[in-house]
């Protein structure tokens, strides 16, 4: 699908030459971004998501390809800090953002408190949703602390001061982008208030 | 998929122009929802213009008061805006109510307006649907439409728009300015989508290469008390069976002084209920009197097969919003 390509100045720019034959517009263009800390630089086809990417030309294979469609959380990774489905991020319009995947949340050998807390809490039984929901829960904890509200935030509390307190019923709400069919639910809540207190 | 060109726009001059030197050219913002219909074939856009960058992410305070929404502002930093908390309510509980965490992340304030109908007809090639296919019929109508409309639709459509933030727009009064080839306009929300008639593939009034630049929440309706409740089939993450934003200001004589209610998941667009608004304006709010005016707007629903039961649940939900609000006055 798409190329290692050398670092260009121009980055987000058509390749010339990858267009059509007929000489119609390029369907592939340079982009170049961050993942995991590591430069990415690649020519990718217009119609390659982030996901596609991350799988096929990065080796980054953490995040999984549920349903393709933004409905079941397991591509979720996190994009300039915030959470989102990479399924849906078109890799060319990503030029520029800094990406973190399940296999960036780690320092070294050291899991993230979170990593442990799933193994701590056996949050999950056949681990196809645990990237996602990994993912999709450390970009929750941000938002929850720069006082983010949710649907079951009390609509009279005011926006953006202090954190929100995540309470089993936030918890559940704020995850309920990641699909479990296994329902491993019960312990994924649980693990997530781990981290929390 | 068919392979596109891809321009991304550093300003709104230059995302116009490229819309207009590029057949088939489709502006790209969060892409939540045209990336999908793409992966379906439902939208085979010959170019994508991605404006998803473009300085329209900021919400301000214009002189007169209200708020002036930029086009690509995320639903969850417009959710969580203290002014939009405080000011508007029904607006950050719309938007809350609607998709997942990581999606408002993704999609934005234009985008949400200019999404597509989660009917399941529309979305699959191999059926019929005047909306994605004109002239090929409804599959809906005598199909699976538990989840269509009973309000407004047409002997070619069924389908419901599926935002909850338009909702809770309409019901705030608020206006959508576009910049196109021809210039700039406004909107108001109420008048933005269009019911399906005889050419349900036209959702809006946009026209052709217009770009959404912001949504405007005026003044007036700025504190007024305002809620929104949506009914699902899950407790989150799913599209609205029904719901209902309310705004409703009762004066010191305990009259109605300013009412609004709007319907979602009813219709081809978020439904201004102006018989029920009309009846109440200037009466006393009592249970009576509001279960009245929601009964005379519902009066005009005309069920499917198998949706009737939309029907007492956005009476329901509509009752217990207005009864709500009218409590909980100082």
């Amino acid at each position: 699908m798409s190329t290692a390509h050398p670092p260009q100045d121009r980055a987000g720019t058509p390749d010339a030459g990858d267009g059509h034959p007929d000489g119609a517009a390029p369907t592939r263009s340079r982009v170049t971004f961050r993942v995991n800390g590591e430069p990415a630089d690649l020519t990718v086809d217009h119609r390659a998501t982030l996901l596609d990417v991350l799988r096929e030309d990065l080796g980054l294979t953490g995040a999984k390809k549920g349903c393709d469609h933004g409905q079941c959380g397991a591509c979720t990774v996190l994009v300039d800090g915030r959470r989102a489905n990479s399924c849906l991020l078109l890799a060319v319009a990503q030029d520029g953002a800094e990406v973190i995947t399940i296999e960036g949340l780690a320092a070294g050998d050291e899991l993230h408190p979170l990593q442990q807390a799933f193994l701590d809490r056996d949050a999950f039984q056949c681990g196809y949703c645990t990237s996602g929901q990994l993912c999709s829960a450390v970009g929750m904890f941000a938002e929850a602390a720069a006082g983010h509200p949710s649907h079951v935030t009390d609509p009279a509390r005011p926006a953006g001061r202090g954190p929100v307190e995540l309470t089993p019923a936030e918890i559940r709400e704020r995850l309920s982008g990641n699909l479990c069919r296994c329902g491993a639910y019960p312990h994924i809540v649980a693990a997530v208030e781990d981290v929390t207190r | 998929m068919k392979p596109y060109g891809y321009v991304r726009a550093r300003s709104v001059e230059e995302a116009t122009a490229a819309h207009a030197a590029h057949p088939g050219a489709r502006y790209l913002a969060g892409g939540t929802n045209l990336v999908d219909l793409m992966k379906h074939g439902v939208e085979t856009p010959g170019t994508l213009v991605d404006v998803s960058r473009l300085p329209l992410d900021t919400v301000e305070e214009p002189p007169g008061g209200g708020l002036r929404v930029g086009a690509t502002v995320r639903n969850s930093d417009l959710a969580a805006h203290p002014l939009v908390r405080e000011r508007y309510p029904v607006l950050s509980q719309a938007l809350l109510a609607g998709a997942s965490g990581q999606l408002r992340n993704i999609a934005t304030t234009g985008g949400n307006l200019l999404q597509r109908t989660r009917c399941p007809y529309f979305q699959d090639t191999g059926t019929p649907c005047n909306k994605r296919a004109p002239g090929t019929g409804c599959a809906a109508r005598e199909g699976v439409h538990r989840d269509h409309a009973v309000l407004g639709h047409s002997p070619h459509c069924v389908a419901t728009h599926p935002s909850d933030m338009a909702v809770a727009l309409a019901a705030l009064d608020a206006t959508v300015e576009l910049r196109g080839p021809d210039g700039e306009r406004t909107v108001p929300v109420t008048e933005f989508h269009r019911l399906p008639g005889d050419h349900p593939e036209r959702d809006t009034v946009v026209r052709p290469g217009e770009l959404i630049t912001a949504v405007v929440l005026p003044p007036g309706t700025a504190g007024l008390p305002s809620a929104y409740r949506k009914a699902r089939d899950r407790a989150s993450y799913a599209f609205a069976l029904a719901s209902v934003a309310a705004v409703l200001d009762v004066a010191g004589d305990g009259t109605v002084r300013h009412v609004a209610l709007a319907f979602g998941g009813l219709a081809h667009r978020p439904w201004r209920a102006r018989l029920a608004e009309t009846a109440l304006l200037g009466a006393a709010p009592t249970e009576d009197a509001l279960a009245h005016a929601v009964e005379a707007e519902l009066g005009l629903a005309q069920p499917l097969r198998d949706n009737a039961f939309k029907v007492p649940l956005a009476r329901n939900l509509a009752h217990r919003v207005l009864s709500e609000l009218a409590a909980d006055r100082p």
